[in-house]
């Protein structure tokens, strides 16, 4: 008895010990980055680690926002922006498309909806290049518009609203167009407020994929006013090589708002990752 | 569903529809098959010109001494990464898997780098991989071992990428693994415990063979994304040092948006193309030696 008893606390110690240092090889980077943002340039590099620094000192957050040439600030508001428009597009033409496939399916629709599922299969590499001469061609290289139009050929979100659309029962829409609602009201009022849960989900990972995008922005933004804070970033590594306060600084603003976007959310975001979405 | 006639059924089906429609047409069926005819095209956006070229993009990239060295990079990236991720995010999963106190908690810690941005990790790792100063190294160093300056080094640049893209994506991989572990009936377990099975041979007894359809899953599509590294290795190398972790992804974007030679980088793009989907084919076929889908 007494045996199987610190055994068991045996085990249980083994697993906690384990735990922790799951947790603390995942933490550790982030607490070393949070230390570094708060020293000052001769204190970054010091053997044994100082994980207080101390001095502690905001001289690299104070540099971030005074940078040459870049405005991290504008980067900041920029990344905002495109954040919130690219999501609305990309969820807004999912859901309406979506709407269609499951409510008003017409001939040929089922085919239409296969060839969107075909073309989840093209990889955005091979689409890129020729993606960037479609906005060339069209004048919209550099402008926020061009970054954010590619958004809507979305079938992964056609995808994922059609099947959260399919368990809506049709009598009560019916019953709203017969008593002269347009599709539009229908669509608008009864159906997105009916399917909110996967919309909130698609809306959060697309706001975070597209807050932490770096290819496209870095390939169609040159300005570097319209440049976002993923590009600034990545342009910063290079500059300010020996200047790790600041560049960690510039890491820690990068990352908070999406971590306080996923602590607010934490179970909305667990349900996306069930459903396949977030990479 | 029912729609009265005046409810302008047509006009509305083309206002719900025409967005992505349009959106999927520009942006992904026209561009894959001008990618193709560009592959055949000495195109150079700088110089304006379009010449027919046939097939010469692709002998030149397969015939040129810098192809065998992405393909070496990748798949040493491959080769380091898959086993890793693998190991990495069933253990995760199988702690995850016990009933304590906090598991909420621990759940949003191993998922935190999964929400990071890869630029901001790539800038963060770059600092821990630092040759003297740098985390990994003074951590080392408190064991005896001196580290490499990785990023700095042909030989470890690579490897440095690879421990920054696992501690960035175990906590995703590990919540797929989680969920089958869910799934798995707690009968089987029973069972075995009945007939005097210790915990190591439950797991390669039962858990493991349960698993392998998820495992399967993870490898096509790491195999499929692995192909494909792009972010970290810009940031954090940019193909160096000395051309030591040029990639795919990498070349095609410096060929594209550094020389302007579209031809070249959507031929390229073609060569990726068909290797993943070749790579992921085979997976497919040899899976029936591996995979158990009994459950």
């Amino acid at each position: 008895m007494m045996r199987n008893r610190l055994r068991f606390y045996a085990g249980k110690m083994a697993f906690y010990l384990l735990l922790c240092l799951m947790a603390l090889v995942t933490l550790l980077p982030f607490l070393w980055m949070l230390s570094s943002s708060f020293k000052g340039s001769e204190a970054i590099r010091t053997i044994p680690i100082r994980w207080i620094p101390e001095h502690p000192t905001l001289e690299g957050y104070q540099r971030v926002f005074h940078m040459q040439g870049f405005s991290f600030a504008q980067a900041s508001f920029n990344s905002l922006f495109l954040a919130v428009m690219c999501t609305a597009v990309q969820v807004l033409s999912a859901a309406m498309a979506a709407f269609v496939f499951t409510k008003m399916p017409f001939k040929g629709s089922g085919k239409l909806f296969s060839l969107y599922l075909a073309t989840m299969m093209i990889p955005g590499t091979v689409t890129m290049v020729p993606n960037y001469i479609i906005l060339r061609v069209l004048g919209l290289l550099d402008t926020y518009t061009g970054l954010i139009l590619p958004s809507l050929a979305n079938a992964f979100g056609v995808f994922l609203m059609r099947q959260s659309m399919m368990t809506l029962s049709d009598s009560y829409l019916e019953s709203a167009l017969l008593d002269g609602a347009s599709l539009y009201r229908v669509f608008f009022t009864i159906v997105l407020p009916m399917v909110a849960p996967t919309l909130a989900t698609m809306i959060l990972l697309a706001f975070m994929g597209s807050w932490n995008s770096y290819l496209w922005p870095l390939i169609v933004l040159t300005s570097t006013e319209k440049q976002t804070l993923q590009v600034v970033l990545g342009n910063m590594n290079g500059m300010y090589k020996n200047n790790e306060h600041v560049l960690m600084a510039g890491a820690v603003l990068t990352i908070l708002p999406v971590l306080v976007v996923y602590l607010l959310s934490q179970r909305k975001v667990d349900a996306g990752i069930a459903l396949g979405g977030l990479k | 569903m029912y729609l009265p006639k005046s409810t302008g059924r047509r006009t509305a089906t083309a206002v719900f529809l025409a967005p992505s429609l349009i959106g999927l047409v520009v942006f992904c069926l026209v561009p894959m098959i001008s990618s193709l005819v560009f592959s055949f095209l000495n195109y150079d956006l700088l110089a304006g010109s379009m010449d027919f070229i046939g097939l010469k993009n692709f002998t030149r990239i397969l015939t040129g001494s810098e192809f065998p060295k992405v393909l070496s990079h990748t798949f040493t990236y491959l080769g380091l990464y898959l086993p890793l991720i693998l190991i990495t995010s069933v253990a995760e999963a199988l702690v995850l898997n016990h009933a304590f106190k906090g598991r909420g908690f621990f759940r949003g810690v191993f998922y935190t780098p999964v929400i990071t941005s890869w630029v901001a990790a790539a800038v963060v790792w770059t600092w821990v991989l630092s040759g003297k100063y740098g985390l990994l190294n003074q951590l080392l160093q408190t064991v005896g071992i001196t580290g490499p300056s990785w990023l700095n080094s042909q030989q470890w640049a690579m490897p440095g990428v690879v421990i920054a893209a696992i501690w960035k994506d175990t906590g995703y991989y590990a919540l797929m693994v989680l969920a089958a572990l869910k799934s798995i009936d707690p009968a089987y377990y029973e069972a075995a415990s009945i007939d005097g099975a210790g915990s190591v041979r439950k797991f390669f007894g039962i858990t493991l063979p349960l698993l392998s359809p998820t495992l399967f899953l993870l490898i096509v599509i790491n195999v499929i994304y692995g192909l494909q590294v792009f972010d970290s290795v810009l940031i954090m190398t940019d193909g160096g040092p000395g051309g030591a972790t040029t990639v795919f992804l990498e070349r095609i974007y410096k060929y594209a948006f550094k020389q302007y030679k579209m031809g070249m980088a959507s031929a390229y793009s073609w060569i990726l193309f068909i290797m993943i989907f070749v790579m992921t084919t085979v997976q497919f076929w040899l899976q029936k030696k591996w995979v158990n889908y009994d459950a």
